[in-house]
């Protein structure tokens, strides 16, 4: 009995002591103001976030200036490419805030369906290519020119690519004619996939360390470069048109002018938001900057894109205007 | 062989209504059960129907009467066809063909909610593995029936304490089944059965799962209650001293079969098989036969001896017989029937002690 | 002595009298030659294989793609432009989503994100965390309040607070979701055959379909975002659901069903009353297991913006931050546990339902209930009678004392709606004590450690993974890959009619047949070859352990938990290590899938060997087996019937992985399904991809089932 009742004091001084506690927590609550800019409500903001590293910058950046200036209530989708597109077509995304050509995706969203708009370059330029990690293009000169692919082919096998020399490919969503370039290029390759940036980069940097050969599609802008200078392998140069047919394309990856889209019904919309995508520009320096806070420094989205704005209040302010 | 076999309906109860009719009664289990009964593959054993179409004889063409207060038992091997016969009666299984009528009223034509109602209120089962309901507490198992008919809660809780009471559970009404012994439950088991105020029970093997102690303990039991509250009671069991204990009558089966039905005496004493006398021979028969089987006729001089009771049994005769030089009389009422001396007793249970 | 000899005595007509039990038809064994008609077959294969080398094997590139597979793009196309003005897709499916979207926001403004124009939750994380302790102590008892107080403060912690509660959300909604659809579902199968031979394929076939395969389709139904999340999940959660209903209506023992038919009870009674109450542990077991499936749905879940903690462990996946990886790994695990440990309490407890007023109102209601119980109104408390000596609480009584402990709660929950430090989790700057655990320090410590590690065994595990590429997989692979399309197809259905007879042999075919319709013939052979070597090394282990676990207690003990720790692991979690130690191959995909499927064959394995009788053990001893005798000679052939569950089990589970492991390098279907998710012109090819998985999943799971009936016994 008077053990319980012990227990009884106890749970009320416990009560009370949190009671107390939330008592003296820092201040009340109050409704966040809204529409900063001083114009129309923001609102929703919903940027497709797509699975490289560089993308999430851009859209942090975007979205961290949206939140901060515009008070807009910013979400950020996981999505792939492909499936941003579709979601601004049904409007469950408002946003690509780092587009890599597909003329497919704008024959069929911009041009016929007319569903999707283009908001303007990022001022990022996009190039896709072969690359080698910096060791093998010391030790092999030669191997930059893609015609000393096939004498190089037997260092590049592994248990993946038989008697074949290995390319590593990226994430599936990824702009590639790699196996069509293979075939056309008569290399003996085989095009082996890795499956994300992420496992680029390991490999990559494995290749580097334990100086085993490694050849595979990377990009720029890619803040990985500003680790390891990778070497890009030249294939024949591109050409206008020559990457028209996919199953015969034999030249290089065109260079991106990397742009931003946003959905019809967002932009008819009236957001605040819609300005500042628009306007955003600016240099594959800067994104690999925010990228490299990401990715190496393991800052969340949020706070590298809060230093890179902190730092750099022109740029912001340009957009904004 | 005896008449009773083929389905003809032995009337040991002169007047009234019996407490239950049962006639040609058919069980054939398997899907097509009601197609075969009427071709002539019904007449194939059990093993040949079995072989032949897949389908097993539960029951075949059993006829009796219960009399209202009788204790009835039904015993076999286990495989005979016992609880399928017990379930017929309230169409826990639907029977194949036949007709049973509970004081004059047909079960196996009754509408589906008359037949809740039959359940409810008129019969009521006690099973081998008890049935308990173990998210309820005792009282609440005992109660069950009742609020299943849809009695209010203080009266059926007063009735099932009653119940508990009466069965010797008094203390034990919060407890849940499982901290209960297996006595204890089959008690909870009775008490529900109880419950209900039916006029007929059937007790499926109530006891095989007990130990032998608390079997007899229960045996008991079920004498003292039925003689305090006098119910009509259908007994099925595979124990032949079980049955010989409980039973006014017994009835006799073997692959679905009525082999036998009789008192306990006309059981052993005149075995209507092999089967049977398989069964009972290791029968105390002393503890059974009454002096009618072991009397002689009277011959000449019946003598001066004591009279006994033709219904007497051998063993609470034996005494007197044995104590009294020469012949005892053997009546039936006033009436002289046979003699019997100690030669006669002794023959009785010798033979017992060499078998 | 007479000469004349006597007739010799007949013998006695044993087959008469010799019992008077029924005696059982004589079995008569057949011999089956399987090992001879296996080597037939393998030789068969082997000579096709040399002359027709890389003839015929229907391979087909990385980007290209057959009329079929252009014909669903065409389906794909039809539904994004007519589908919103469509009965069924803008109609029903769009009220589903609406309904669930509705819902979904509903809840995250109440709990997890800002309630515009708040900037803040309706409620803030006290007030959930107490909300939550509450209802764990409510359901559960102490032990996995103190668990719930512990993860939930985690969330908070590590900085994933808001992922962490969607993650909850999605879970809850799902589950209940499948509560009211599967629960009735599963009364319906348990009370008419008739429905459970409907139903009971579809769910086969739910559960035979990686979730990989339904992921494009349900996004193009749904749109991307926390519906499609929903449904997927709801998809993979409600085959156990439903199933578990099912065994456990059934389960009710048919005595004292009769017993109870025999009071004369209605069917509606006899549900209420007798099935329901019976089953009711049993269906909490099945809400459990409900749970874990649409928590290991959460990554998945992911791919298609599904809110919650998965999105985290992807996008640290991303950018190979396996330390990030971790944290969000490590919160959905101990959610995971979380859920898991509270709904076992909770079944154990509704088990004895109000048995011992000390059991319902332990923890602080324990406090409560030596001071109380007697002041307690006369309705709140009942003898418990003969040999329990406490008084207990009613039912009544029970949830008078847990209204008691609500109103601390709601004061906990008004105050975290009234200041700001009690609605959004502290961080580090407000607390800085924080730094010391917070996700960030975490993050932090396990990269250092894993970069270490790695560096100090690449070298060795990059050689051991070549090694067993280039002399086990690779060579498998040829057989399978690199023989024609219909030698193979004949060696399959001659497989399937050896190990399971012709009822396998009927479905071999029309699962091949579909797999050829789908055009990726070549790619569904090598996710075979994945998953043949992933299961053969999943069924080592699990044997090795399983027999020590089910041989010794103490085994069992240390091994148990770890097991169930890794059961609860979403599956992407598995590809963190295994791609950091093996890089990019179909070798880290066969090992993320042997360390996802070792732990349920490991456990069917370990109760099929304790579940051998201890008699026969006992007799075996006491002939003298040594110990491997023991093992070899009784106890694994005994428990045959739980090895070969183990490896149906084992198989279906490495199928679904070795599909997820295209994302690191497993290529083949796996790939092509997510590809066909992250490319437009390929979206036909990834939903055929899906089709061929089921179709490989649904005839590998027949030719196991039919294999283990025959050979089970
Ligand atoms: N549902 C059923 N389906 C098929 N055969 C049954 C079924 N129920 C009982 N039987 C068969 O009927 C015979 C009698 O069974 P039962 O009445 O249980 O015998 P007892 O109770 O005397 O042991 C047995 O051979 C048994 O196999
Ligand atoms: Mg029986």
């Amino acid at each position: 009995m008077a053990r319980g009742t012990s227990r009884l004091q106890l749970a009320c001084v416990a009560v009370a002591v949190a009671l107390g506690l939330t008592a003296c927590g820092s201040g009340g609550i109050k409704d966040n103001p809204s529409g900063a800019s001083g114009g129309k409500d923001c609102g929703d903001l919903r940027i497709a976030v797509n699975p490289w590293t560089g993308y999430v910058s851009n859209a942090h950046v975007i979205g961290y200036v949206a939140k901060t200036k515009l008070g807009c209530n910013v979400t950020y989708p996981d999505v792939k490419e492909e499936v941003g597109w579709a979601g601004m077509a049904s409007g469950s995304i408002d946003t690509i805030v780092e587009n890599w050509g597909h003329p497919d995706l704008v024959k069929k969203y911009i041009d016929e369906q007319k569903s999707v708009e283009d908001a303007g370059p990022t001022g990022g330029k996009g190039i896709i290519g072969w690359y080698v990690p910096p060791w093998m293009a010391e030790k092999y000169p030669d191997i930059t020119d893609w015609k000393s692919l096939n004498k190089y082919a037997s260092l590049f096998k592994t248990s993946e690519s038989g008697d074949k020399g290995q390319l590593l490919d990226g994430d599936p969503s990824y702009v590639t004619n790699d196996e069509a370039l293979v075939k056309n290029l008569k290399l003996n390759y085989k095009v082996v996939v890795g499956g994300s940036e992420a496992s680029l980069i390991q490999s990559f940097k494995s290749a580097e360390k334990n100086k085993t050969p490694l050849l595979a599609y990377f990009y720029e802008p890619q803040w990985f470069f500003s680790e390891m200078k990778l070497v890009h392998v030249n294939l024949p140069k591109y050409t206008d048109g020559c990457d028209a047919d996919p199953a015969k394309v034999n030249c290089d990856y065109p260079e991106y002018n990397l742009n931003k889209l946003i959905a019809k019904k967002f932009a008819d919309s009236g957001s605040p938001a819609v300005d500042l995508i628009k306007k955003f520009s600016w240099t594959n320096d800067d994104q690999n900057i925010v990228s490299t806070y990401i990715a190496k420094d393991g800052m969340s989205p949020d706070d590298a894109a809060k230093k890179w704005v902190d730092a750099n209040p022109d740029k912001v302010k340009a957009w904004l205007g | 062989m005896t008449a009773t076999q083929s389905g003809a309906v032995e009337k040991t109860t002169s007047e009234g209504t019996p407490a239950l009719h049962v006639e040609g009664l058919w069980k054939i289990f398997g899907p097509k059960g009601d197609k075969i009964i009427n071709t002539p593959d019904a007449q194939l054993s059990r093993k040949d129907l079995q072989a032949k179409t897949g389908h097993v004889v539960g029951i075949r063409d059993v006829g009796f009467d219960v009399a209202p207060g009788e204790v009835f038992v039904v015993m076999g091997l286990s495989g005979s066809g016992k609880s399928t016969l017990v379930r017929l009666l309230t169409r826990l299984i639907e029977p194949t063909a036949g007709t049973v009528e509970l004081y004059g009223e047909d079960i196996t034509a009754m509408s589906d909610s008359a037949l809740l109602d039959t359940r409810r209120k008129k019969v009521s089962m006690v099973f081998q593995h008890f049935g308990l309901l173990p998210h309820r507490k005792v009282v609440d198992n005992v109660a069950f029936g009742l609020e299943v008919r849809g009695e209010k809660k203080g009266e059926r809780r007063n009735r099932a304490q009653e119940m508990v009471d009466l069965v010797g559970l008094s203390g034990y009404e919060n407890n849940y089944p499982d901290q209960l012994s297996g006595g204890m439950q089959q008690r909870v088991g009775l008490a529900r059965a109880l419950a209900a105020n039916p006029d007929v029970m059937m007790f499926d093997e109530p006891f095989s799962a007990l130990d032998p102690l608390i079997r007899r303990d229960m045996q008991n039991e079920v004498i003292r209650l039925h003689e305090e509250v006098g119910k009509t009671m259908v007994f099925i069991t595979h124990d032949l001293a079980e049955a010989l204990k409980l039973g006014d009558r017994i009835l006799i089966m073997r692959d679905g079969e009525i082999v036998q039905i009789g008192t306990p005496d006309e059981v052993v004493g005149a075995p209507a098989d092999e089967y049977v006398r398989d069964f009972t021979s290791d029968v105390p028969k002393s503890h059974v036969l009454t002096l009618k089987w072991v009397m002689r006729a009277p011959d000449g001089d019946p003598g001066d001896g004591p009279v006994l009771q033709s219904n007497q049994i051998v063993r609470d005769a034996a005494r007197i017989v044995l104590d009294h030089d020469g012949p005892c009389r053997v009546a039936d009422g006033d009436k002289l029937v046979g003699v019997v001396d100690d030669m006669d007793i002794l023959r009785v249970v010798v033979a017992e002690d060499e078998g | 002595m007479s000469t004349a000899t006597a007739p010799p005595p007949a013998p006695p007509d044993r087959t008469a009298s010799a019992s008077k039990e029924e005696q059982p038809y004589v079995e008569l064994g057949k011999k089956r030659h399987t090992g001879a008609k296996l080597a037939g077959i393998g030789i068969f294969w082997l000579v096709m294989w040399l002359v027709f080398h890389n003839q015929m094997t229907r391979a087909l590139g990385l980007q290209d793609t057959t009329p079929f597979h252009e014909w669903l793009n065409g389906i794909r196309d039809w539904v994004q432009l007519h589908g919103p003005d469509n009965w069924f897709f803008g109609g029903v499916l769009g009220f589903i989503g609406d309904f669930f979207n509705a819902v979904f926001e509903f809840l995250q403004k109440l709990v997890s994100i800002p309630a515009f124009p708040r900037p803040v939750p309706e409620i803030g994380w006290l007030g959930v965390v107490a909300l939550a302790t509450w209802v764990g102590w409510a359901v559960a008892g102490l032990r996995s309040t103190i668990l719930v107080v512990v993860t939930m403060l985690l969330f908070g912690v590590f900085g994933l607070w808001q992922d962490s509660i969607d993650l909850l959300l999605v879970t809850i909604i799902a589950v209940v979701f499948c509560f009211v659809v599967g629960l009735p579902t599963g009364i319906l199968m348990a009370r008419s055959r008739a429905t459970s031979a409907v139903v009971t394929p579809v769910l086969d076939i739910m559960q035979t379909m990686p979730p990989f395969a339904y992921l494009a389709p349900v996004a193009l139904g749904f749109g991307i975002g926390p519906t499609t999340a929903i449904v997927l999940t709801c998809i993979y959660a409600l085959p156990p659901m439903i199933r578990i209903t099912e065994h456990g209506i059934r389960g009710v023992p048919d005595t004292t069903i009769e017993a109870a038919r025999s009071l004369g009870l209605t069917r509606g009674q006899m549900l209420r009353q007798v099935q329901l109450p019976m089953a009711r542990r049993t269906i909490v077991v099945g809400i459990n297991q409900s749970m874990m499936a649409a928590l290991s749905m959460a990554t998945i879940a992911a791919l298609v913006n599904g809110p919650g903690l998965g999105k985290d462990v992807n996008a640290a996946l991303q950018i190979q931050n396996i330390g990030a990886a971790s944290v969000a790994g490590i919160l959905i695990v101990l959610t995971a546990i979380m859920l898991d440990r509270t709904t076992t309490a909770a079944s154990e407890r509704s088990e004895s339902m109000g048995r011992s007023g000390v059991a319902s109102v332990s923890g602080p209601g324990v406090m409560l209930a030596g001071v109380v119980l007697e002041r307690l109104p006369r309705w709140a408390t009942e003898e418990a009678g003969k040999g329990v000596r406490q008084p207990r609480l009613t039912s009544a009584g029970r949830w008078l004392v847990r209204g008691l402990w609500l109103i601390p709660t709601l004061v906990l929950v008004y105050f975290s709606r009234q200041q700001l430090i009690l609605a959004q989790f502290p961080t580090r700057d407000d607390w800085p004590f924080l730094k010391y655990i917070d996700g960030k320090t975490v993050t932090k410590l396990v990269n250092d450690f894993s970069n270490w590690f790695i560096d100090k065994v690449d070298t060795f595990t990059l050689a051991l993974k070549n090694d067993l590429t280039n002399w086990l997989i690779n060579p498998l692979q040829n057989l399978l890959a690199e023989s024609p399309w219909w030698t193979m197809a004949l060696v399959l259905l001659a497989f399937a009619y050896v190990l399971g007879g012709w009822r396998p042999v009927v479905t071999t075919l029309v699962c091949e047949a579909i797999i050829f319709g789908t055009g990726l013939w070549n790619d569904t052979m090598i996710t075979l070859t994945m998953t043949i070597f992933a299961t053969v090394l999943v069924m080592l282990t699990a044997v090795v352990l399983g027999v020590a676990m089910g041989r010794n207690r103490r085994a069992d003990t240390a091994i148990r938990p770890i097991l169930d720790a890794f059961q609860t692991i979403p599956p992407f979690v598995y590809l963190i290590p295994a791609l950091a130690l093996f890089g990019a191959s179909r070798f880290t995909a066969i090992i993320a899938a042997v360390a996802y499927a070792v732990p349920i064959a490991t456990k069917l394995v370990a109760d099929g060997i304790r579940g051998v009788s201890p008699t026969t053990v006992e007799a075996a001893r006491a002939n003298g087996s040594t110990k491997w005798q023991m093992i070899t000679k009784v106890q694994l052939p005994m428990s045959r019937n739980a090895l070969v569950l183990a490896t149906n089990q084992g198989l279906l589970y490495v199928l679904s992985m070795v599909v997820i492991g295209g994302l690191v390098g497993g290529g083949s279907l796996g790939y092509i399904v997510v590809s066909g998710f992250s490319q437009d012109q390929l979206f036909g090819k990834g939903l055929a991809a899906g089709i061929a998985i089921t179709a490989l999943g649904v005839m590998l799971d027949r030719i196991a089932r039919y294999a283990a009936e025959r050979y089970g016994r």
